[in-house]
């Protein structure tokens, strides 16, 4: 096998940890992965949060992060075992046969130095080109990656591009010194999904173009499946199924995998409008303090009791700022909200108790969302004590029977969100507010921190709890499989406007109007070839372009 | 308990040490404050063990010897530590509920009450404290209580600047809004969801705060403004022994080796409460 350009061999990756009130003690956190990637070929590397996938990308440059150390196994890049290389041979391989994309290239970038400077330094550093061959180079690389302007590009600062932009630059940077392998480190997943084409597409065949290998971290399935030959599939620091891409996607043998395969397959049926709306919302048009800009116009959605209306938009197009006008965090220049019968004041002073009960929120980050010095018992029984003036035997009853409805058992009661899972914090979060026994649940993009596996599971239980308690949500989202999934009216928007709106099957079938399109058609799909074809035929170019 | 790190345990014992001789001042002091008991700068107990005593003094009944006048040092430092040490006791506390209660407040309610009181702050920040502290004293009677006051007071407007710094932070995540949204009133907002997680940074400032105020104390007392004599204090007795250093007698360095010591052992102890407190489950870093 002379073309093995990497060659991995039972390696192992340990980190000591320092859990409080223990003597710090060492955990190994990749149990002895191989793999072999040819020159040429994509391998994707895929697991959920804390599956060691991006520290064996390190590795693959001899790096391990915030005190992460590779404590043994093989690592042969271009034919050498490079852990048991010296530094300066170890310099040598960073920046210049291996190269890295990272995740945010917002975070990446220096933002005080121009993109061609940044793009060029690893290049020159590592003497494969001077400054002007480097900086031809870059600008063919621009070029190849569908930037615009690419001979001027360079000269912008990191602020003066987009986001999906950035992170094609940083795909630029990584291929610049003509590197035998780049490691990209989830390039995808902080994009809108209509960028995220753009970005896909560009790297697909920059990678074809320049016979660069990869090595492809996600925890999409669905986008690594477009760009991979072979996909491995790891959990919590071992190999669960290692294959090419054909056979992981059409016939997987693991469980594990499988799951991951069929996920985001929940099945619900749209309900019909009753009679009297819930929530009303009309004619709003509200832009924020010392703006000259309105960021919603004259947006106008109905919400029928115990019902799901999803608002779907890209990053801008203001579906949060509605959440906040309904909240009363930001009152509206024009227009009236209406809430079970009852006209809402637009800012929070105005609101009595029971409109501010019966109208809860839960947060996309649930991290922040819980008081980290509070336990689970407070965080769920303050609404309970502070509403209906429960107290002792009766409100610790009730906090039971609410961690029961989330799946949670009584000994969750007095941790704290520290000690508790992604997942397992967003339901807490969901028990917080039921305990006010709301009509309506504004929920703000609540599944996009999660892994997809843990995603499904706080969907089906969202959607098991509005059967039982009745309550209606607003579904404030990007992510369009799961709109389908669990809602009953859809609201697209776009700019500020409401685009599109109606019920699930009236929005998403055709004819539609470009922009449903495009978000439509650019949700990743668990299929080989699809992002050709969507590429093929596209209508109208994404916001982030 | 256990698990207590030896410059902590250090710290512990030397604060206990000073705090309790504080308080049992009048049990442990061999002789009384203000009682004139042998002659003037006498060699002490310690320097004849160590046999670095002047020629022709061969014993001497005062642990560290005696003062400009003839009073026993070891009983003024005893008593005047306990002055120190409960003046700057209650003008830390009196600093720290004003100035953070009112930082929070700041912080979480904005507009016009920040402005006010932030403006207000800024006004009494530009006068240097001491030379304010000197104006206020000089027109009000110097009794303890108002020197408790009038430091807690000065004190807590850099107090409050952290608080509000920290508060501002903490009053835009999502839990406060959560909790904004649920319609709880100021108070529980302020003392439930803030003042947990701003705990850690405020213990830090204490451990400094109250040496700043053991300081003040003594340099008010050493300008004549602070503690009254016959009365005894750490400052006071710097001022009354200061002219001995030119004959070469030690009396006004040993108030500055017990500040020096107190201030240390302080700050182990406040570093370690702050370990404690920022590994609580869930702490911010």
């Amino acid at each position: 096998m002379s073309d093995t350009l990497v060659k991995v061999r039972d390696l192992k990756i340990g980190a000591t940890v320092y859990p409080p009130g223990e003597k710090p003690h060492d955990i190994e956190i990749v149990h002895g992965v191989s793999f072999d990637l040819a020159a040429g070929k994509v391998l994707g590397l895929i697991g959920e949060s804390g599956a060691g996938k991006s520290t064996i990308g390190l590795a693959a440059m001899a790096y391990g992060r915030g005190g992460v150390r590779i404590t043994g196994g093989e690592v042969w890049v271009n034919g050498r075992d490079i852990l048991k290389s010296g530094l300066g041979d170890v310099r040598k391989l960073r920046g210049g046969e291996v190269t890295y994309v990272s995740q945010s290239a917002a975070a990446s970038f220096n933002p005080a130095k121009k993109i061609m400077e940044q793009v060029t330094e690893a290049a020159i550093v590592q003497g494969k080109f001077g400054r002007k061959e480097a900086e031809d180079r870059a600008r063919e690389l621009f070029a190849k990656l569908g930037l615009p302007d690419p001979d001027n590009i360079g000269e912008r600062y990191p602020h003066q591009v987009s986001g999906g932009q950035l992170q094609r630059c940083m795909t630029a940077l990584a291929l610049c010194p003509e590197p035998d392998l780049v490691v990209f480190d989830e390039p995808t997943t902080a994009l809108d999904v209509t960028t995220q084409i753009d970005v896909l597409k560009a790297i697909k065949e920059a990678i074809k173009d320049t016979g660069v290998a990869a090595l492809y971290i996600t925890h999409d399935l669905a986008v690594v499946a477009q760009v991979s030959d072979d996909i491995m599939v790891l959990r919590m620091g071992d190999t669960v199924e290692y294959g090419s891409v054909d056979q992981i996607i059409n016939n997987p043998q693991e469980d594990y995998t499988k799951a991951l395969v069929s996920v985001r397959s929940i099945e619900h049926e749209e309900k019909a409008p009753t009679a009297e709306p819930v929530l009303s919302v009309k004619n709003i048009t509200a832009r924020y303090k010392g703006t000259k800009f309105d960021v919603l116009h004259d947006v106008s959605v109905d919400l029928y009791p115990g019902q799901t209306l999803a608002v779907v938009g890209e990053s801008g197009s203001g579906k949060s700022t509605l959440a906040r006008v309904i909240t009363g965090l930001l009152p509206p220049r024009e227009g009236e909200i209406s809430f079970a019968g009852r006209k809402l004041s637009p800012d929070l002073d105005g609101r009595s108790l029971e409109d501010l009960r019966e109208l809860q929120m839960i947060y996309q980050m649930a991290d922040v969302a819980m008081n980290p010095r509070q336990t689970v018992g407070t965080i769920i029984g303050r609404p309970l004590e502070f509403y209906f003036g429960m107290r002792g035997a009766e409100k610790r009853k009730r906090i039971l029977e609410l961690l029961e409805e989330i799946e949670l058992g009584p000994e969750f009661l007095d941790r704290y969100p520290a000690e508790l899972s992604g997942g397992q914090k967003q339901r807490v979060c969901i028990a917080r507010s039921l305990a006010a026994k709301p009509k309506l649940i504004i929920c703000d993009e609540v599944t996009s921190a999660l892994d997809p596996l843990v995603a499904d599971g706080i969907l089906k239980l969202l959607l098991d709890l509005q059967k039982i308690e009745d309550v209606a949500y607003l579904f404030i989202t990007h992510d369009l499989a799961t709109v389908k999934a669990i809602s009953d009216n859809i609201a697209v928007m776009y700019q500020g406007k409401v685009q599109r709106y109606g019920g699930k099957t009236e929005v998403l079938t055709p004819p539609f109007d470009d922009y449903t399109d495009l978000l439509l058609s650019s949700v990743p799909e668990m299929k080989l070839g699809w992002l050709e074809e969507v590429i093929a035929h596209r209508k109208m170019e994404s916001a982030g372009n | 308990m256990k698990n207590i790190p030896v410059s902590a345990m250090i710290g512990l014992f030397l604060t206990a040490l000073y705090f309790l001789t504080a308080l049992f001042a009048p049990l442990i002091a061999p002789y009384g404050v203000a009682e004139v008991v042998g002659d003037v700068w006498e060699p002490s107990k310690v320097e004849i063990l160590l046999g670095i005593a002047p020629e022709g003094f061969t014993e001497s009944d005062y642990w560290l010897g005696t003062d400009n006048i003839g009073r026993d040092l070891l009983s003024r430092m005893i008593y005047g530590g306990r002055t120190t040490i409960f003046i700057a006791t209650p003008a830390t506390i009196i600093s720290f509920t004003t100035g953070s209660i009112l930082g929070f407040v700041a912080a979480v309610l904005g507009g016009w009450f920040d402005q006010v009181m932030s403006r207000f702050v800024d006004l009494i920040m530009s006068i240097p404290t001491l030379i304010f502290a000197l104006v206020v004293l000089s027109v009000m009677p110097v009794t303890i209580p108002m020197l408790i006051i009038v430091m807690g007071l000065l004190d807590a407007t850099r107090v409050y600047r952290l608080a509000r710094a920290v508060a501002v932070d903490i009053s835009v995540m999502d839990y406060v809004e959560a909790a904004r949204l649920r319609g709880e009133k100021l108070a529980w907002i302020v003392f439930r969801e803030i003042l947990p997680n701003a705990l850690s940074p405020l213990v830090a400032e204490m451990g400094l705060r109250f040496i700043f105020a053991v300081l003040f104390v003594s340099t008010l007392s050493f300008l004549g403004l602070g503690v009254q004599p016959p009365e005894a204090d750490w400052g006071g007795i710097v001022k009354e022994n200061k002219d001995g250093i030119i004959y070469g007698i030690p009396a006004a360095l040993i108030p500055a080796f017990a500040i020096a010591t107190l201030a240390i052992s302080v700050n182990l102890v406040a570093d370690w409460v702050l370990n404690r407190t920022t590994s609580l489950k869930g702490g911010r870093g």
